[in-house]
């Protein structure tokens, strides 16, 4: 791995961190590619707009116990943002006001922040829906040992990342060791009853390519992955998604040093697919950062993009009426979601079972 | 022009129906038939296809179908034993261009 830096932006003190207007001034001259507006235009799509939401996906904070290479939070267990009480507790009343039917909860590492089992419990007693992106690791660590056990009391759906069914392109990824640290994490919650058939507890696993390429077709990856995690651990789980990786912080840092940037977002462009376009999750989901700001999804807020053409812009002032409703702020980077059969929180947005 | 092999023309492929389009048309319709999924999956067509442009020893196809085994799901283990088909019939001639291979992988792989 020459070309991927341990340890986060943050910490190397990448140009590519602060202000996230330096990723974007390289996505926005990116001009090999059109600009995504003007591909929506030439494909008669308009502008792209919400279509009511559905998803209320909150960020709680950028502290991870891993440091994975195709990042686009730029997590780590040196960053320090994560969201307080009081702003979880702004989240809560958000959602009592509407009845926005699935709540998301990513990071970083969520169930790191000292929040998160408040609003998983507070989400519950609302009665929605709630799914948790877990890197499976923080499952083993000290201090959490009663983690799985409180998310299958919730009845939470688990998201989460496997890039690979096999040792070497997980740990390429995700760091020396993730691997089968993730396999003792799937088994722990195989035991729950997560994954297994009739429970209930519904276990899904995400794959992002480990590299400038795009992910391989849903079904057919789900399938090899069904085979081998089963044959080799006799691991069970309900669905595969595959992300497309976003060219954003750390993945960016990688495609960038490895000479591979213009090549993957030429590659992202002539893979647009207008049918992509209809189901793309930022037409359905509201993403709340860390400090309660709105964004269309987890990649704007990534890049400080946040809700835009007169939206409210924080979710103390959440107004479901507007938000429903708003135009979605879009850059080159969406190319990411929209090549191929499209990508989302939930895998492929089209060709779906 | 320095070079024969620039890895640039391959995204210039289609210049060759310029001159002829209804040829490119019929070749470029059959082509995506033959990779298309039918009694072989995507993923078997593009394992063969990987094994084949290596024999062949086209640099442009064992570029285009190195990322293709990749995004079809292959892992390295899987292109590498592909190649060693193509090698066992056609001898170390073409088992040496494996190297290509492995240098398109070690670019595109964090």
């Amino acid at each position: 791995m020459p070309v991927l830096e341990k340890g986060t932006l943050l910490k190397r003190h990448s140009p590519l961190v602060a202000p996230a207007s330096e990723q974007m001034h390289v996505i926005d001259n990116t001009t090999s590619v059109p600009a995504f507006d003007d591909l929506l235009r030439r494909n008669g799509l308009g502008t792209l707009s919400a279509s009511g939401i559905e998803i209320f996906q909150i960020n709680v904070g950028k502290r991870c116990n891993q440091i994975c290479g195709h990042c686009h939070v730029d997590a780590g267990p040196d960053r320090l943002e994560m969201m307080t009480q009081e702003t979880a507790a702004e989240c809560i009343r958000a959602l009592e006001q509407t009845n926005i039917p699935k709540v998301d909860i990513t990071g970083g590492a969520p169930e790191l922040n000292p929040s998160f089992r408040w609003l998983v419990q507070q989400a519950s007693r609302l009665g929605r829906y709630v799914m948790d992106r877990c890197n499976l690791t923080v499952l083993l660590l000290k201090g959490q040992a009663d983690l799985a056990e409180f998310l299958a009391h919730h009845r939470v759906e688990i998201i989460c990342s496997l890039p690979y069914f096999q040792e070497r392109e997980t740990d390429r990824q995700r760091g020396e060791g993730v691997f089968h640290r993730s396999v003792d994490a799937l088994r722990r919650l195989n035991g729950l009853g997560y994954g297994v058939p009739g429970s209930g507890l519904t276990l899904n696993l995400v794959h992002n390519p480990v590299g400038a390429f795009l992910p391989p077709p849903q079904a057919a990856l789900e399938a090899d992955f069904r085979r081998a995690l089963d044959r080799k651990f006799g691991i069970q789980f309900n669905h595969l998604f595959c992300i497309t990786n976003m060219p954003i912080s750390r993945f960016l840092e990688f495609l960038l040093r490895s000479g591979n940037y213009e090549q993957y977002m030429e590659r992202l462009a002539q893979a647009f697919n207008p049918q992509a376009v209809a189901g793309l999750m930022c037409r359905s989901t509201i993403s709340v950062g860390w400090d309660g700001r709105l964004y269309d999804c987890d990649f704007n807020q990534m890049l400080d993009l946040e809700v835009g053409f007169s939206a409210p812009r924080h979710v103390s002032n959440f107004d479901l009426a507007a938000l429903n409703r708003r135009r979605i702020v879009t850059g080159r980077h969406c190319l990411g979601c929209t090549a191929g059969a499209g990508s989302s929180c939930g895998g492929a947005t089209i060709g779906l079972r | 022009m320095d070079h024969y092999y620039c890895a640039h023309d391959l995204a210039k492929f289609s210049d060759m129906g310029k001159e002829s389009p209804v040829l490119w048309e019929k070749f470029l319709g059959w082509y995506n038939a033959v990779f298309a999924e039918g009694a072989l999956s995507e993923r078997e067509k593009s394992l063969i296809a990987l094994a084949v442009a290596h024999t062949v020893q086209c640099p442009y196809c064992i570029d285009a179908y190195t990322t293709a085994c990749l995004e079809k799901g292959s892992n390295l283990e899987q292109m590498t034993e592909a190649v060693h088909v193509a090698a066992a019939i056609r001898g170390g001639a073409s088992l040496v261009h494996g190297v290509q291979m492995r240098n398109i992988v070690e670019k595109l792989e964090m």
